[in-house]
């Protein structure tokens, strides 16, 4: 009876044996990469809106502070979505017949709100608070990025919980003083980690327990 | 070995050490808790695990839908989006206003709090209170106008009301009945008064199942150092029993004096369970030792009780039962004016009385062919009128029957118009309190069902143009306070709650009749309101038909209570299912033998037993009312007990998370106390010393949180954990899991027994999270999810859980709850309108997680973040978890354990203080107070 297989068939076999796994684990690593990618998490792709709002023009363009609008962002937990009104206060004056703006006087009419999308979206078992943020030095554009070069508005980074840690075990890498925190256009100093230690003192932020579970979660 | 070795915990395990309850010790679970019951076979199941593991990282990958964000269109003044807003109104109980704080997220009402300025409140709730919140946004709540059995509109009601308006004005309105229930709402009683004066032949009626007297008396047992109970449950029934709660634990502490507490009665109460001598007796004998006590010759114990009541004069309280007959009644009243105590410790405002008739003569007239319209503004008479008035059969034979109702119940159904009602929340009314003041009840939302509230039916009678309720309320009040500074005046009534004008108060409604009952030999018969669903006005809310019973920790039914001795004479057991007739009528019930009941008694709950309830209610339990008889509002004797041969399961918690007889609930007494406070908390097992560990100390710098729960002043009456069930998004599970032993309450309240069955003494235990700083369950977690945090708090972590139950098995205190099945998704509460009443600071917790107590973690947090945005300290007091908010009896504190002033360290530094199962070195946060008693020492020697 002749041999069934050639010679070759051994490193056939040994080829085999390596690169199932290995095929099997780069899948997953390619899965794993794939779910953590900006693509899948929607990092800097814009959400499509009712209106296609430019913070570009409104912060950028005209220079409106953030808490003209996000009126609650130092007081509450939510930071606030402008209620038509607050459109309505420049939009009954000025482009007050732009088609674009067409959804916003029908809210105005009809007292129907406008119903945007999120942006930034955390999972329902966290809990995040602005007021805190803002009130100890964490500035907006620290999470939300130059909002002011923005047309449309995307988010700019993944929230994973590492990300949020980075910042709640090592807030000096971060920090700026308390009247910097709404400016968009602050240059981190370059001297960030001395500056941020002094902060932590001077903006009382208690570092003790910032990483504990529950100061997000409940 | 505990001190208290007779502590014993239910019956079976006294009786029958050797059964299944003795294996039940020994086990973890209940039977069916833990273990796969199904059948499953292990290749099958081997098959689901290996599917569920390979499966078990793609949830990873699932992308987070797109969420929207609503914005007003214009947005009110007063609302930040994210911060909660309080609101000052009242709810009834039995018509009286009990003022309450509702706590509102951008509109959605999501928690009831007791208003700390209110008289009948003092910041306190019930466990009625809290559950308010789950009846509001019940989706069974009627809905709309019906008439003959087909939806109509409330035009077309205006539009009949207007005919037959024509005809009263010719004929002074004979024909007209109204039929309402105990009412005390100011505005109400004038609309009355000017329908009466419009139609002079028309005449209104009065019924409540649980009519108390406006004109009972009002106690002050603060000021009071003995206090004799007649069959009164003040502590936990009645609309002042928070304000009583309140005063009686303040003579509770033991200083230089502790006061002394004696209750006789025939069925055991929370209050009883306080007393210091708990005397067990029939209702007849009660009389004949009210009498005794009168004249203090007689029995030696009655002679003991009168010498320590004259020993105390104008220091002490005689009060009787409104259960209890008039004779019990009256010599209470003389006894309290002998020892001075009027004026004192009690006052009793003039009597007087509406102009309202009672249901008797609705009934006389309605079989006289009297009445053409009846029209009842809430209530259920149909259900819960007594028996004999046949009320049922009374409907039909008037033309035109109205119903306003919040539920279309028993009497809805049979009436031709059935009108939803605005609940209390919905819409604008006001109230008087137990003791006169009135307080503006101010809607905290939309009515969710289209409903309409009394005034608005009032006026369509009276054929008023039709205007608000708001405007109605304002109007009369308007009237009242008739000055410049009005809108000052109202805006001050509705911010603080409650109106200093006593002159609001209604006059008196008389209470149930309440003849003595004919003495004969025999079973005698109770007929008491339920703790779980009052008169059945609580019958669809699955949080109080999932509350544990206070005394037999029964859930999701009633039963028909019976002594011990009476039942191994009878030969009747658990669950056994009789017939109980009474003068005539019968109803079948099981009998659940329990401590403490007198003998020969038989105490029956009304509120269950309902047909028209909904899906919650209907079917649940027996009809006590078809045993009620108008000459026998609260029971009699004569009853008979049939044999069924049935049996019907009972479920309980009482059975279930079993802490193998240690001396968890510590006594003393007070003199004990005082010669030597330290030995009473002392347990034989010391707990090990600080250093005795391999595991590191918690620093003992920062903040520490505990809590410490004072069992001396703890009665018992589980308003804690409805609070906490509506602050922490707690789900029902229903009686089938409740009998798995798997119901979730965070915070339990444990009963003991200890000494004889006939007469044993009572203990209640909250047990919540002891937070241990040696914590069995972190150990023993494969995937941290449940870990310490800096400040000392046992953290559990729902999105981190797998559920391997590892730390509920591990936990001494077994108060870690398991989701075994997705609970916030079934039927109890009730879906389109439940995710309006959730917690938006608390995860609603899925299927496969385990939870428990948090300290109320989203507080915590709450306060933490305003105090850090100020740059200042939290201040003491300042943290209140719900279960700490909720207690009438401020049993439960709450505090940092670090700072040395703080009320809490102050309570734990006291020698009465002791950790539960400490000796296992888990060090735990929470702590107990040991339970004192003042027995009166001549009288212990009998």
């Amino acid at each position: 009876m002749p041999q069934l297989f050639e010679r070759r068939a051994n490193a056939i076999a040994r080829a085999t044996l390596i690169a199932v796994p290995l095929v099997v684990l780069g899948g997953w690593a390619v899965l794993l990469a794939f779910a953590r990618s900006d693509f899948w998490t929607g990092v800097d792709s814009p959400v499509e809106q009712p209106v296609p709002f430019s913070h570009q023009h409104h912060v950028g363009g005209l220079g409106i502070d953030c808490r003209y609008c996000h009126t609650s962002a130092e007081t509450s937990s939510f930071a606030g979505i402008p209620p038509t009104e607050t459109c309505m206060t420049c939009h009954s004056q000025i482009w007050k017949d732009a088609p674009l703006l067409q959804p916003v006087r029908d809210s105005w009419q009809t007292g129907r709100s406008i119903k945007w999308t999120r942006v930034y979206d955390l999972p329902d078992y966290t809990y995040f608070d602005h007021s805190i943020h803002i009130n100890k030095g964490v500035a907006c554009a620290s999470c939300h990025g130059q909002v002011n070069e923005m047309p449309l508005t995307w988010k700019t980074n993944q929230l994973y919980m590492r990300w949020c840690l980075d910042c709640h075990r090592h807030p000096e890498k971060f920090l700026r003083p308390i009247n910097q925190t709404v400016k968009m256009n602050y240059q981190a100093a370059p001297n960030q980690r001395p500056l941020g230690r002094q902060l932590i003192i001077a903006n009382h932020v208690h570092t003790d327990g910032l990483a504990d579970c529950y100061t997000c979660h409940r | 070995m505990s001190p208290l070795t007779g502590i014993w915990r239910s019956l079976d395990h006294l009786e029958r050490p050797g059964d299944g309850s003795e294996e039940m010790q020994h086990r973890e679970f209940p039977e069916g808790a833990s273990e796969l019951s199904d059948e499953w076979s292990r290749r099958q199941f081997l098959k689901i695990m290996c599917a569920s593991i390979a499966l078990a990282g793609t949830t990873g990958c699932t992308r987070q839908p797109l969420e929207r964000i609503v914005p007003y269109v214009r947005q009110p003044e007063e609302v930040i989006p994210g911060r909660p807003l309080y609101f000052a109104s009242a709810l009834t109980l039995c018509g009286f206003a009990r003022g309450v704080l509702v706590e509102t997220h951008e509109g959605r009402p999501t928690k009831i709090e007791g208003n700390p300025g209110h008289p009948a409140s003092l910041g306190a709730s019930d466990a009625f209170m809290q559950a308010e919140l789950l009846t509001l946004y019940d989706a069974e709540r009627s809905q709309a106008v019906i008439h003959e059995s087909q939806v109509s509109t409330w035009d077309l009601l205006l539009g009949e009301l207007a005919g037959a308006a024509k005809k009263w004005q010719g004929n002074g309105g004979a024909g007209l009945r109204l039929l309402t229930r105990h009412e005390t709402s100011p505005t109400i009683l004038d609309q009355i008064a000017r329908l009466l004066v419009k139609y002079p032949r028309a005449k209104w009626h009065e019924y409540d199942p649980l009519a108390t007297e406006l004109a009972a008396p009002r106690y002050h047992l603060d000021k009071a150092e003995v206090i004799v109970s007649l069959g009164a449950d003040f502590l936990s029934a009645g609309p002042a029993s928070l304000k009583h709660a309140h005063d009686f634990t303040l003579a509770r502490q033991p200083k230089s004096t502790m006061n002394r507490l004696y209750v006789v009665e025939a069925t055991p109460t929370l209050t009883g369970a306080m007393a210091d001598h708990r005397l067990v007796m029939r209702p007849d004998d009660l009389e004949d030792f009210a009498r005794t006590l009168e004249s203090g010759t007689g029995s030696k114990v009655a002679a003991l009780i009168a010498a320590d009541l004259h020993e105390h004069a104008g220091r002490s309280l005689v009060i009787a039962g409104e259960c209890e007959s008039a004779v019990v009644r009256d010599a209470a009243r003389r006894l309290n004016q002998t020892l001075q105590n009027v004026g004192a410790t009690v006052d009793y405002p003039a009597a007087g009385r509406n102009s309202a008739r009672n249901l008797q003569e609705l009934v006389t007239d309605a079989h006289a062919g009297e009445i053409d319209t009846l029209v009842i503004i809430g209530g259920n008479p149909n259900y819960d009128a007594p028996a004999d008035f046949e009320f049922g059969t009374l409907l039909p034979k008037i033309a035109s029957t109205i119903h306003l109702g919040l539920y279309r119940n028993e009497t809805g159904v049979a009436c031709r118009w059935h009108i939803p009602e605005a609940h209390e929340l919905e819409s604008w009314s006001d109230a008087a309190a137990f003791e006169g003041s009135a307080t503006i009840i101010q809607p905290v939302i939309e009515p969710l069902f289209a409903g309409r509230s009394r005034h608005e039916l009032l006026a369509a009678l009276l054929e008023e143009p039709f205007s608000s309720s708001y405007e109605i309320v304002r109007a009369f009040w308007q009237k009242r306070h008739a000055a410049p500074d009005f809108e000052q005046f109202w805006r001050k009534a509705l911010h603080e709650g409650v109106i200093e004008d006593r002159s609001a108060a209604a006059p008196a409604s008389s209470p149930p009749p309440n003849p003595p009952p004919p003495r004969s030999a025999g079973l005698h018969l109770l007929i008491r309101p339920s703790a779980q669903m009052l008169d059945g006005k609580f019958s669809n809310n699955a949080w109080l038909q999932e509350f544990p019973e206070p005394m037999t920790k029964m859930v999701w039914d009633n039963a028909a209570l019976i002594n011990p001795a009476t039942a191994s004479r009878l030969k009747l057991e658990n669950g056994e299912v009789v017939d109980l007739k009474f003068r005539g009528r019968s109803v079948r019930a099981p009998i659940w033998i329990l401590p403490g009941q007198a003998e020969d008694c038989v105490t029956i709950n009304i509120g269950y037993g309902r047909t028209s309830s909904g899906s919650i209610g209907n079917g649940v339990g027996f009809n006590a009312n078809t045993l009620r008889l108008s000459d026998a509002m609260w029971g009699g004797s004569g009853l008979e007990i049939g044999k069924t041969g049935k049996h019907h399961d009972l479920v309980t918690t009482q059975q279930h998370w079993e802490m193998e007889g240690r001396d968890q609930v510590r006594v003393g007494t007070f003199a004990e106390f005082q010669r030597r406070p330290d030995a009473i908390a002392k347990s034989a097992e010391l707990p090990p010393r600080k250093d005795e560990t391999l595991y590191p100390n918690v620093p003992d710098n920062g903040r520490a949180w505990g809590m410490a729960i004072d069992l001396n002043t703890c009665i018992g009456c589980g308003a804690c954990t409805v609070a906490c069930q509506a602050e922490n998004n707690i789900p029902v599970v229903g009686k089938e899991q409740v009998g798995r032993g798997r119901e979730m309450h965070w915070i339990r309240i444990d009963r003991y027994y200890e000494g004889d069955p006939a007469n044993p003494a009572i203990f209640h235990q909250p047990v919540p999270c002891m937070h241990c700083e040696n914590a069995p369950c972190e150990l023993v977690c494969p995937v941290a999810a449940t870990v310490h945090s800096s400040e000392g708090l046992n953290q559990m972590i729902y999105n981190r859980c797998v559920g391997t139950r590892y730390c509920s098995n591990n936990c001494p205190y077994k108060v870690r709850r398991f989701n075994f099945l997705e609970y916030d998704e079934n039927h109890f509460e009730k879906p389109p309108t439940r995710k309006l009443m959730r917690n938006p600071n608390v995860t609603v917790r899925s299927r496969g997680v385990m939870e428990k107590c948090t300290y109320c973690i989203q507080r915590i947090s709450a306060v933490k973040i305003e105090a850090e945005k100020a740059n200042r300290l939290i201040r003491d007091g300042e943290i209140l978890p719900a279960c700490a908010q909720a207690c009438p009896a401020g049993a439960i504190v709450f505090g940092d354990i670090n700072d040395p002033v703080s009320h809490v360290s102050r309570l734990k530094a006291s020698p009465l203080n002791y950790g539960l199962l400490a000796e296992l070195n888990t060090r735990p946060r929470t702590s107990y107070l040991a339970k004192l008693r003042n027995p009166n020492p001549e009288l212990e020697q009998i």
